[in-house]
């Protein structure tokens, strides 16, 4: 986890808030440093974390988590871990025969499908154990990334009620949290993905945005980061309901800094 | 104007944005407007996929035309959270349909002559997540509309509000919404929050310090002052136009043709091939 990030954002690993959905995107750069950061953030905070990766293997993951203080094998043996690796087990659908349905039942489907079995997945791996032996502190779901999914064949409304289960289960029944990335097309007319990224928008509490700069690429700024808290509309808030840092990326750590204060410009 | 929206009937549509959230709004509505509160939960599961039996059937599109049978005669509000699920997840025509049947039930009175309560239908709708078309249905369906919006931290609600045989009104209501979910009405953005221009940058003129020259001489001033345009048409042209001059009638072209011009009237560019 980004210690600079946690400051901005006013929270560290032992006084995280509950029951929230946090939403991350991305636009016109790449915006997965955040899904690092709360993986490893959600695991040194002693959650027990789902993680439905579909962008990447593991050993990606795991590679970049070790720079960030966490391993992911290690968790994934004392099953703090629960690690659904799409690459892999996308083939499994239709070479392997499975007595109930996989998680990714939805690619077999001619028709538009709906991704009940991967939230019936979800609910059985963050399930409370009632042996109590673990011990850990609540469940958090962590998706990369839900266009994916779009592309795949889902309509936009299907993803939606997925996340409305997951919130439903995870964040109201069980205090857990759920931390989603979805792209933003920007641009490029994409009509579900953005049904897909202001519904989610709306159901979240925390939307973390970032994206590239205007003038273009630069070596000393990597982007931009927009931070929009949706808190209801109160007269006594002191808190600014959205910040905006700009970010550069390092091998180990993520540094932000106030607009045009980077340290190579001043 | 805030606090007596569900004073009228029919449909009063709440649209909020991702920047100014109106769930709290819709909260505040129904507990100044509840004496009693039933509440119908959708949240859990709301497309019967844990199958344990607990789901009302027909799900939310039949526990709102339930209402539409309604028996009791008192006035009732139906708080819908939100109306942009049920769009996503219906189709238009049937939504517009039950919502007109639930909201309009008092011009309809049952057999025996009773009059029915007054039916008010507060609904929350998502406005980016919909396009023109089912927004504007929704929208003429709809009594009133209240669009969230703001300034400065501060939430605004622009309410249009329209009645029969009225001319529709537009007021904007500056608002909060306390931590026990009431209403508090406000004057506006207080000046103090207001961007100041910084006093301490001092103008600069920027006909300073050039290296040529802007500036006129009187002399030049009272030249250009007394000019008349080219194409301006003053009395003086009007006088020569009507009475022309004949030295001026026709103009002449002088040439004086070149040793080697040959003026072929049949063919002045001399590239006929015959």
């Amino acid at each position: 986890m980004f210690p600079e990030l946690n400051n901005l954002l006013n929270t560290t690993p032992d006084r995280a808030e509950q029951g929230k959905l946090t939403l991350l995107c991305d636009a016109k750069t790449d915006g997965s440093f955040l899904v690092h950061h709360f993986l490893s953030f959600y695991l040194k905070a002693n959650c027990k974390v789902c993680f439905v990766a579909l962008i990447q293997s593991f050993s990606h993951y795991n590679i970049v988590g070790q720079k960030l203080g966490v391993n992911l094998t290690m968790a994934r043996e004392r099953g703090q871990l629960v690690f659904l690796e799409g690459l892999k087990s996308a083939v499994d659908v239709f070479f392997q025969a499975q007595e109930k349905p996989h998680p990714l039942q939805f690619l077999r489907e001619a028709s538009a499908g709906n991704l009940k079995p991967l939230f019936e997945f979800v609910r059985v791996a963050l399930k409370p154990v009632d042996s109590g032996a673990a011990g850990w502190t609540y469940p958090v779901l962590l998706v990369d990334d839900l266009s994916v999914l779009l592309s795949l064949g889902l309509g936009a409304v299907a993803v939606l009620d997925f996340i409305h289960y997951c919130r439903a289960t995870l964040c109201w029944e069980l205090k857990g949290n759920v931390v989603v990335l979805v792209h933003d097309s920007g641009d490029v007319e994409d009509e579900e993905n953005d049904i897909l990224l202001n519904g989610l928008s709306h159901q979240s509490h925390l939307i973390l945005r970032a994206e590239g700069l205007a003038t273009g690429f630069c070596r000393d700024v990597h982007g931009q980061l927009r931070i929009l808290w949706r808190r209801p509309s109160q007269s006594t808030s002191q808190r600014d309901q959205s910040l905006t840092y700009q970010y550069k990326i390092q091998d180990r750590s993520v540094s932000f800094f106030a607009k045009g204060m980077s340290p190579a410009v001043l | 104007m805030l606090d007596s929206l569900l004073a009228l009937g029919g449909l009063v549509l709440l649209r909020d944005s991702v920047e100014w959230e109106g769930r709290s709004l819709l909260k505040a509505l129904v507990k100044k407007s509840a004496l009693w509160l039933v509440y119908h939960d959708f949240f859990r599961d709301p497309l019967n996929w844990s199958k344990t039996g607990e789901a009302l059937p027909g799900g939310p599109l039949g526990a709102l035309r339930a209402m539409c049978k309604r028996t009791d005669l008192g006035p009732v509000t139906i708080a819908l959270d939100s109306l942009s699920w049920l769009l996503l997840h219906l189709p238009c025509a049937t939504l517009c349909q039950t919502l007109h049947a639930v909201s309009y039930q008092d011009s309809c009175p049952p057999g025996d002559g009773s009059p029915v309560g007054k039916v008010h239908v507060l609904g929350l709708l998502h406005e980016e997540l919909h396009g023109p078309g089912p927004m504007g249905a929704l929208s003429s369906l709809a009594q009133t509309e209240v669009t969230l919006g703001g300034t400065m931290g501060q939430a605004s609600a622009r309410i249009l509000c329209r009645r029969p045989q009225q001319h529709p009104t537009d007021q904007t209501q500056w608002f909060s919404i306390l931590p026990d979910f009431s209403l508090h009405l406000q004057e506006g953005p207080s000046k103090e929050f207001q961007p100041q221009s910084d006093p301490h940058i001092p103008l600069v003129d920027p006909m300073a310090h050039l290296t040529f020259n802007l500036h006129l001489s009187k002399k030049e001033r009272e030249a250009r002052d007394s000019l008349t345009l080219p194409f301006q048409f003053s009395s003086e042209k009007q006088e020569a136009l009507l009475r022309p001059r004949p030295s001026q009638a026709t103009s002449h072209i002088f040439y004086e043709p070149d040793a080697y011009d040959d003026l072929d009237q049949e063919d002045p560019d001399d590239d006929l091939d015959i």
